[in-house]
């Protein structure tokens, strides 16, 4: 089955609906302005893990949503 | 699926771990595979040693379309991608090793104006820096695939043209890892299979080597050839890419009687398909939207992907799907590859392979090896180094990738 993303306001939904927000996090040792906007431009953890990310529901309430996803299950 | 792998090709396994070598690479897929061969038949250079979680080639090298084009949108991706293509139709001949390579010839349809201009920009730019793709008209294309309707159903996807590419080819997947394997092995590369990489070691900020589950192994260069699991590696060494790791699903029908000749796509519509040497119809769409390392399958995607083929060409509603999979690919920022120098002394990446790394394998390894053994970059790979993302000068090409993103 295809993932299904809970939304407080809506229920469980799925991922079709939504769209995912990447939320930049340049590491705290990245201290020169230039290197940390590079970093929050295009560089990306990846997480292989549990991860709290930021989705907007789309299709449904229109708002964002803070989301806990394991990246290695869904 | 067996194809008598041992009778067919002569793989050399070597039992013995060896504490340090000149080069390791870490990934047993086409690019790493593909790095060690050129490596050792370019340059001489057998003290190598690939390191392999589960078996070659049982990654997104395994799990891909096996499409082989070289019809991108920006010089440099045509170029390299035209160079790729070269080598692949040399390969069965330089090995000795038959990897079913086959030349088809790939259709790319468009349905607007958007699409028209799109296209035949792209045949302009494809001619100028060395690929054949043309334009082709609605008549050309019923000429080329009359299976196509034209009319898409009646719906708005009416076809109004497209590309064709006579270059593009599809080959064996497993076939290319093997001989490549094969070919380095037999002039003395190490190729260790069941060996997860578990960290890297080292000295300050230099990488000297990678530690694994079967002890610690020093290298003079570590390459990491990995797929969807590459920031996991780099961040080990303290890297940072411009990655996220998507899921991409394919699914191959059952056997179609007919031939079926060329590779069809339409990027607008989010499909394309190809005839494997079986019969079955290997069909593929878009990435899942989520970023994840998971490989499970959806009937989502069947269904989406399934909607635009069957209305493209109706002769699919009567197949039925065989086996679905899914892999999970490095997808880069800008969907195009990066290859090179990462700024940490030791550790060197080829990553960003995407959903489009399997055209790449042949000149992906041959640069990745002369930039090991001369510790220059090629100027083929200069613009796909790590650094464009710093110096503001991406590759941006998401409308060649031939899927929707």
């Amino acid at each position: 089955m295809v993932l299904r993303l809970a939304c407080p306001h809506c229920g469980p939904r799925p991922v079709e609906e939504w769209t995912y927000g990447e939320v930049p996090d340049p590491p705290d040792h990245l201290t020169e302005a230039d290197e940390r906007d590079v970093d929050r431009g295009f560089m990306m953890g990846n997480t292989e893990g549990v991860k709290v990310e930021r989705w907007f529901h789309a299709g449904g309430c229109r708002r964002w949503q803070t989301i806990t996803r394991d990246t290695t299950l869904d | 699926m067996n194809e008598f792998i041992e009778a067919q090709v002569a793989l050399g396994w070597e039992q013995n771990l060896r504490s340090s070598y000149d080069v390791v690479i870490v990934g047993g897929g086409g690019h790493g595979m593909s790095t060690a061969y050129h490596l050792a038949t370019r340059h001489g250079i057998t003290d190598v040693a690939v390191l392999e979680r589960g078996y070659i080639g049982s990654g997104n090298s395994g799990r891909n379309t096996t499409i082989i084009r070289a019809n991108y949108g920006i010089p440099e991706a045509v170029r390299f991608y035209q160079r790729s293509v070269d080598l692949y139709s040399r390969l069965e001949e330089e090995t000795g090793r038959w990897i079913m390579h086959d030349r088809k010839g790939l259709l790319w349809l468009v349905h607007g104006t958007p699409g028209t201009r799109n296209e035949r920009a792209r045949s302009i730019v494809n001619q100028a820096f060395g690929a054949d793709t043309v334009y082709v008209t609605p008549e050309e294309v019923g000429e080329i695939c009359p299976e196509v309707d034209m009319n898409a159903g009646g719906g708005e996807y009416r076809v109004t043209g497209g590309s064709y590419s006579p270059h593009a080819a599809t080959a064996r997947h497993d076939r290319v890892v093997w001989a490549l394997a094969e070919g380095a092995m037999k002039r003395g590369v190490h190729v260790h299979q069941r060996t997860a990489v578990t960290g890297l070691l080292k000295d300050g900020d230099r990488v000297t080597g990678v530690m694994t589950d079967r002890g610690p192994v020093t290298a003079g260069v570590t390459v990491s050839a990995v797929g969807g699991h590459v920031s996991t590696l780099a961040a080990m060494a303290g890297v940072r890419l411009p990655i996220r790791t998507h899921p991409l699903q394919a699914f191959v029908t059952n056997h179609y009687a007919r031939t079926f000749r060329p590779i069809v796509a339409s990027a607008e519509m989010g499909f394309y398909v190809s005839q494997t040497p079986r019969g079955e119809m290997l069909l593929g769409a878009g990435i899942d939207s989520q970023p994840s390392y998971s490989y499970r399958s959806s009937y989502e995607f069947l269904s989406h992907c399934s909607l635009p083929a069957v209305t493209l060409l109706p002769f699919l509603r009567d197949l039925t799907v065989l086996r679905q999979w899914t892999g999970v690919c490095d997808m880069s920022v800008d969907m195009s590859p990066i290859m090179g120098y990462t700024g940490v002394d030791g550790f060197l990446v080829t990553t960003g392979w995407g959903t489009w790394g399997f055209k790449g394998i042949p000149a992906g390894g041959e640069q990745m090896a002369e930039l090991i053994a001369t510790d220059r970059t090629p100027e083929l790979i200069a613009p796909f180094s790590l650094n464009r993302f710093k110096e503001d000068r991406l590759m941006f090409d998401p409308g060649s990738t031939g899927t929707t993103h």
